[in-house]
């Protein structure tokens, strides 16, 4: 289960530097840069979450297939001996496709969205499982992204993070940008107000289409890079994505509210950086007693409080108004 | 020009809620006459509309605008010829968009959406200039969410919309029944400038026989799903709501004592 150990140098039996530098109390310098890694790439997942979620309002849980997908393909294209770059790209696009079908199944065969994600999802499990061969591929001495452009003069855990920084801005930018054009104008439509969108003439099944493929385009790449950080891909490496995405969008939302898209995606990706700070707090304090398995249930209990807060904040204030 | 021909559709048919929505609706509207559009509650007004926009499959009959057949073509297709505005002001917006965001999305409405920037500081003057002559100020709020307007002020701006890219068709039903009548006067009014400064083809569907008889060219009467009554020309000219509440008497052959007829 080294993949569970998330956050906590998975990659130093790949035999890196195990220095350890001096701890900050509760965490230590690299604890804190491990939870800034994976916060980082989760902060794709949210991304991904935010345009299902939020944009499209498409309840979509394929993201817990799509995420070990992006996983599956690139450590078995990578231990195929295949260029990691190009293994990340086509799990990107495999994610995308995922997407694809969960669209098409609700837009063509008219299935409820809940339903076709989770169809899409359960499907999902088999053909990561087909990919693979088996139930998880390592990759301890293979080449990944990060160790492929890493400089000799950076350790790994500080250039990992480092590099994912600009990763995602990169993609907070195109995304940003793509939302203000005339097509990503006629998805935000979609999810908006799919009546007024076609009375404009917009395509709503297809921006629907369009707008899940990107989605879980997302969720593959972070599936993708996940398995290059964490030594590779595990079949149970999705279970709770969906909702560690959402959590991710809510922490962000009530930290940063805005209707702005750019100021959105930046607390989106906020919030998915503070929220595995959290986590990682959690699981290092040895007085809060909770361990690796218990994450899925904090997770839960998180979303949970912090979907029930503002409700109870708005019934407080209400009774205060009146 | 509208060519509606003979229309049928049934909701729930084979049910013990089976409505005949529509029985045998011909209608035929010149290029650039605008017609108003009355009946009871029930008659078929919004099932019409909703058949020549697409939002409605019709079971039979055929819809043509301008010569091109458009009676299985979907609602995002059909757009590049008709625009709309809904009764509820709230439905022919985005609220999650700009004001500007809105109009970028109505000035390409029919078109291929590319990648290029949806608002591009050219466009946001003439979105600037439009604005202006509702007189509302909006012209300041460009960036402002619609969803923060009032239904008013978004139904103006649906009405702008609807403008901004040519169309053979505007579909208004009851654009103003969900305003005060203040509200409600002042996009009326905006309402007739605007189909006369583009010469719209155009049906508006109004409860208040007041309005039917003054704006427009023609005025033509729902019962049960058909065309009862269609007048205009000096017959119209000659009319007032009297006479045509003895009509629509007349065409249901029943008595009429709902007041809320004559409001307006
Ligand atoms: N989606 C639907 N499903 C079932 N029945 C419907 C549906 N839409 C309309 N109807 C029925 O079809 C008939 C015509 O309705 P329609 O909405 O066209 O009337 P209208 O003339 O617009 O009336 P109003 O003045 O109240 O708006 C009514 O009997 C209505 O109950
Ligand atoms: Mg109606």
């Amino acid at each position: 289960m080294r993949l569970a150990r998330a956050g906590r140098g998975g990659r130093s039996l790949a035999g890196a530097r195990v220095v350890f530098p001096p701890t900050v109390f509760p965490m230590s310098l690299y604890t804190l840069l491990g939870a800034l890694e994976i916060g980082l790439i989760f902060s794709l997942v949210a991304l991904g979450v935010y345009i299902s979620f939020r944009l499209l309002r498409f309840p979509d849980l394929t993201v817990d297939g799509s995420f070990p997908l992006g996983g599956a393909v690139a450590a078995t294209m990578i231990a195929a001996g295949h260029d990691p770059f190009t293994s990340t790209l086509v799990a990107t696009l495999a994610g995308a496709v995922a997407g694809l079908i969960t669209g098409w199944l609700n837009v063509r065969l008219k299935i409820m969205d809940l339903l076709a994600s989770i169809l899409m999802m359960i499907a999902l499990y088999s053909i990561n499982l087909r990919i693979m061969g088996k139930p998880n591929v390592p990759l301890i001495t293979e080449p990944t992204v990060f160790n492929l452009l890493q400089p000799e003069t950076l350790a790994d855990y500080v250039f990992r993070p480092l590099l994912l920084v600009f990763v995602v801005l990169a993609v907070k930018l195109m995304l940003d940008a793509y939302f203000s054009t005339q097509s990503g104008l006629a998805i935000r439509a979609t999810g908006s107000n799919a009546r007024m969108a076609r009375a404009q003439g917009v395509n709503t099944g297809l921006a629907v289409l369009a707008g899940m493929a990107l989605s879980n385009a997302l969720v593959g790449l972070a599936g993708a890079l996940f398995a290059q950080t964490q030594g590779g891909a595990d079949i149970s490496m999705g279970v709770g994505t969906i909702v560690i995405g959402l959590a991710a969008v809510i922490v962000g939302e009530s930290l940063l509210p805005s209707r702005k898209l750019y100021l959105a995606t930046i607390a989106v990706i906020v919030g998915a950086i503070v929220y595995r700070f959290f986590i990682a707090l959690a699981l290092n304090s040895d007085f809060i007693g909770l361990q690796a398995q218990d994450l899925n249930l904090v997770t839960a209990v998180l979303v949970t409080v912090a979907l029930v807060v503002p409700k109870l904040r708005a019934h407080w204030s209400g009774k205060k108004g009146a | 020009m509208l060519k509606a021909t003979d229309l049928r559709l049934t909701f729930n048919p084979g049910t013990p809620i089976e409505t005949q929505a529509l029985r045998g609706m011909t209608l035929e509207i010149p290029t650039g006459q605008f017609v108003t559009v009355i009946g009871s509650n029930g008659a078929g007004k919004s099932t019409f509309l909703n058949a020549v926009s697409g939002e409605q499959r019709v079971d039979s009959g055929t819809i043509e605008i301008d010569g091109i057949d458009m009676t299985r073509q979907p609602v995002w297709a059909r757009a590049r010829h008709v625009a709309r505005v809904f009764q509820d002001p709230l439905a022919g917006t985005c609220e999650d968009l700009t004001i500007e965001e809105n109009m970028a999305l109505a000035k390409m409405r029919g078109e291929r959406r590319g990648f290029s920037f949806a608002v591009k500081p050219a466009l946001r003057e003439e979105f600037r200039a439009q604005l202006a002559t509702l007189g509302l100020g909006l012209e300041n709020r460009l960036s402002d969410r619609i969803g923060l307007l009032s239904g008013g002020q978004r139904q103006a701006v649906s009405l702008l919309m609807a403008a901004l890219q040519p169309s053979r068709l505007l579909l208004l039903d009851e654009h103003t029944a969900a305003l005060d009548p203040r509200t409600a006067a002042f996009v009326l009014e905006l309402t007739v400038r605007i189909v006369a400064e583009h010469k719209l083809t155009t049906m508006m569907v109004t409860h208040s026989m007041r309005q039917a008889l003054d704006v427009g060219q023609r005025t033509v009467m729902l019962h049960q799903g058909r065309v009862v009554l269609d007048v205009s020309g000096k017959e119209r000219e000659g009319l007032d709501v009297h006479h045509l509440l003895d009509m629509f008497e007349k065409v249901r052959g029943e008595k009429i004592d709902d007041d809320a007829l004559l409001l307006g």
